[in-house]
């Protein structure tokens, strides 16, 4: 694979920045629901922001994005701001998707992030569409799919992957492989040593497995990958190795998991590898510890702004079910 | 040319399928059709014949046995600029691609606060009486009406097959659109270019006095054979062909209602959940006060479809059922 320009130290402080005011939201989300004031079900995606910063920071702004319930950093690092989620969360009016989606169903489609999907594998054979879009109307975007490692399977992955390589289609298929299902190991159930990569030359697609809690090892993938799509090479496998920092969901205390792999992960943190980046660039941590400042005020505001905001307006229940923003089903 | 191969003035209900997508990708180059053996084959049953020839393997595309990526990529390709035409071969195998019917298509722009809109056409061919065994001739319209957020289209002659699919692939919403197999053979009048039938406007195909039949696709002919029927036995009957199940056009319903005050339904799909309920729930809500006698459900029964012609015929709606029907509801 060709390889990207380095990242510099700005641009690298810039990353950085936005992981550390997605690690913040998380710990929000966590708090608010521990209080009450986030209901139903949130996954958070701690440990795992380089993925989704790294991979926005290789994308045109105009290029498409699909994830999964487990979504709030493609979100964000797709330009959603903290309280516009934070907001969405909390069933307030001024949430992201009117709060009609939730946690699970995150969507900025200014940004092109065109959604967050709850039933796994399902949004997989959406990317293939928006590529094949791209195609059709010669715009040289890319789409790309973020999903778990339980997803590879599911037949919507393998579907996803056969069309996408005989259609030959600008795609990136990353996933975000922590290991775990809900409570399962992957290992446990799939045929597979890297459960996505592996699959991958089955369909002639080129596979890359990467560190996906260092940005920049993340960044210079899909920076490759892209460019690979847009020259019309056609799909590429990622898949980044990574690890959930909370449970499943909501307050799942995650006790499956073996102590001794849990600290080896810790340690692997996605923030202090950037750290380690930057300060080698000659960053020095006083200027780290700005930007963390910064981004710890930025959530705090979040969370004050999306604490005021007025509740969902119950209006709202029946807009948005078809395209003339109504609900009516009969005469 | 994907056009018409039929006598001057009439066109086959097969025949108008291709017809129909065919004038709406000669006015709109973001209409793009997706599907099994759909381009040089023409399609199983020969409804996409004639359109590879005229729009090239960019616009006509083959696909894949992936139920799921047919349908997921159409979903993904309508929120970027396209109007994806997706044909699911046998309306049966829409199970295997359930979950974007279910969850993903018609949940999408609700979920996402009206931010991603998929106007998307899934066609699919529906019903039975073709002697095609359990797995291939169920009618499941009324699988996509317990979902809301899907439109449904259901057309019972060439020239509504025409205009709703005219309707169909212009709508910003998704339409489920259900061609019927055992009305492929059938002819009717060619419609003249610019024809468009409105989403959720059903016809009165035939005016009468005592009884109400509400017939859909497939039995929009058995209702009109026993209208004949019961013509001879000096019962007036009124045939409304409700065209679609969503927008379900009860305007016309309640109003044909209104002037026979006995009502039948004449469904296709299994009575267990069938459409007429729906139907029949919002008449006896709403119009309670305009019927004269009990109403009825002529649907199919509620088994899975048998194979051999005779066993067929004992669990479809036939026009002697529905004869039978409606002489009991205008002789109560
Ligand atoms: C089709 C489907 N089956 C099961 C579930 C329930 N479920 C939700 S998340 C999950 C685990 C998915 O694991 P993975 O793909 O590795 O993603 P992760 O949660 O680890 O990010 C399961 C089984 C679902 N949402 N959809
Ligand atoms: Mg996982």
């Amino acid at each position: 694979m060709s390889s990207a320009p380095a990242i510099e130290a700005a641009r690298l402080l810039d990353l950085y920045e936005q992981m550390a005011v997605i690690r913040r939201t998380e710990k929000a989300v966590y708090d608010l629901f521990l209080a009450g004031l986030v209901k139903g079900t949130t996954h958070l995606a701690s440990g795992q922001e380089a993925i989704a910063v790294g991979a926005s920071a290789a994308l045109r702004p105009d290029d498409y994005v699909f994830a999964t319930y487990r979504g709030h950093h493609h979100a964000m690092a797709r330009g959603a701001s903290p309280q516009a989620c934070l907001a969405e969360l909390m069933q307030k009016a001024t949430g992201l998707c009117k709060a009609k989606g939730g946690s699970m169903h995150l969507t900025y489609a200014a940004g092109n992030m065109l959604g967050s999907y709850a039933i796994v594998g399902a949004h997989l054979p959406m990317a293939v569409g928006t590529a094949w879009s791209a195609r059709l109307r010669g715009t040289e975007q890319v789409s790309v799919a973020f999903f778990g490692d339980g997803a590879t399977n599911i037949g919507a992955f393998h579907e996803a992957l056969n069309l996408a390589a005989v259609w030959k289609l600008p795609v990136i298929f990353v996933c975000e492989n922590n290991l775990y299902m809900e409570y399962t190991p992957i290992g446990a159930v799939t045929a597979a040593d890297h459960p996505a990569a592996d699959r991958a030359p089955a369909y002639r697609l080129p596979a890359q497995v990467v560190d996906g809690n260092d940005v920049v090892a993340v960044h210079d993938a899909m920076a490759a990958a892209a460019l690979r799509a847009r020259e019309g090479e056609g799909p590429t496998v990622i898949e980044a190795e990574t690890y959930r920092h909370y449970g499943h969901s909501r307050t799942d205390p995650a006790t499956y998991r073996p102590a001794e792999e849990v600290e080896r992960w810790l340690k692997h943190d996605p923030l202090d590898v950037a750290r380690a980046r930057l300060e080698a660039l000659g960053v020095t941590p006083d200027a780290i510890g700005k930007v963390d400042d910064r981004a710890s005020a930025q959530v705090a505001e979040a969370v004050a702004e999306a604490k005021a905001a007025p509740p969902a307006d119950i209006a709202e229940a029946f807009t948005d079910v078809w395209a003339d923003g109504g609900s009516a089903w009969r005469t | 040319m994907a056009s018409v191969k039929a006598d001057a003035g009439t066109i086959s209900y097969r025949e108008a399928v291709a017809e129909g997508i065919a004038r709406e990708m000669r006015r709109d180059p973001a209409v793009v059709c997706l599907g099994e053996d759909i381009g040089a084959a023409g399609g199983v049953f020969k409804t996409t014949a004639g359109l590879f020839a005229e729009f090239g393997p960019q616009r006509i595309w083959d696909t894949p046995i992936s139920e799921q990526a047919i349908v997921g990529a159409a979903m993904g390709a309508a929120m970027t600029g396209i109007r994806p035409v997706a044909e699911i071969m046998f309306s049966d195998f829409l199970a295997c691609c359930w979950d974007y019917l279910a969850n993903e298509i018609p949940k999408v722009r609700y979920m996402t606060g009206g931010q991603v809109t998929v106007p998307l056409v899934i066609r699919t061919a529906n019903g039975g009486g073709l002697g095609f065994g359990a797995q291939h001739s169920q009618a499941v319209e009324n699988w996509a009406l317990t979902i809301p957020g899907l439109k449904i289209a259901a057309p019972s002659t060439p020239a509504d097959v025409i205009g709703l699919m005219a309707s169909a692939i212009r709508s910003d919403d998704p339409v489920v659109f259900f061609e019927h197999k055992g009305l492929f053979a059938s002819k009717g009048l060619l419609p003249p270019e610019g024809h468009l039938v409105e989403l959720g406007k059903a016809a009165v195909v035939r005016e009468g006095t005592d009884v109400t039949l509400v017939a859909l696709a497939y039995t929009v002919p058995i209702a009109l054979a026993a209208a004949e029927r019961l013509a001879a036995k000096g019962i007036s009957t009124e045939v409304v062909d409700l065209r679609c199940l969503i927008p379900m056009d009860m305007t016309t319903v309640l109003a044909s209602v209104a002037k026979t005050s006995r009502l039948v339904t004449v469904e296709e799909n299994p009575h267990q959940a069938g459409w007429g309920a729906t139907v029949v729930s919002v008449v006896v809500d709403e119009g309670f006060q305009l019927l004269d006698a009990p109403v009825r459900r002529v649907a199919s029964a509620n088994v899975p479809l048998p194979f051999a012609d005779a066993l067929e015929d004992e669990v479809m709606p036939t026009v002697d059922k529905v004869v039978a029907a409606a002489e009991s509801v205008a002789n109560f």
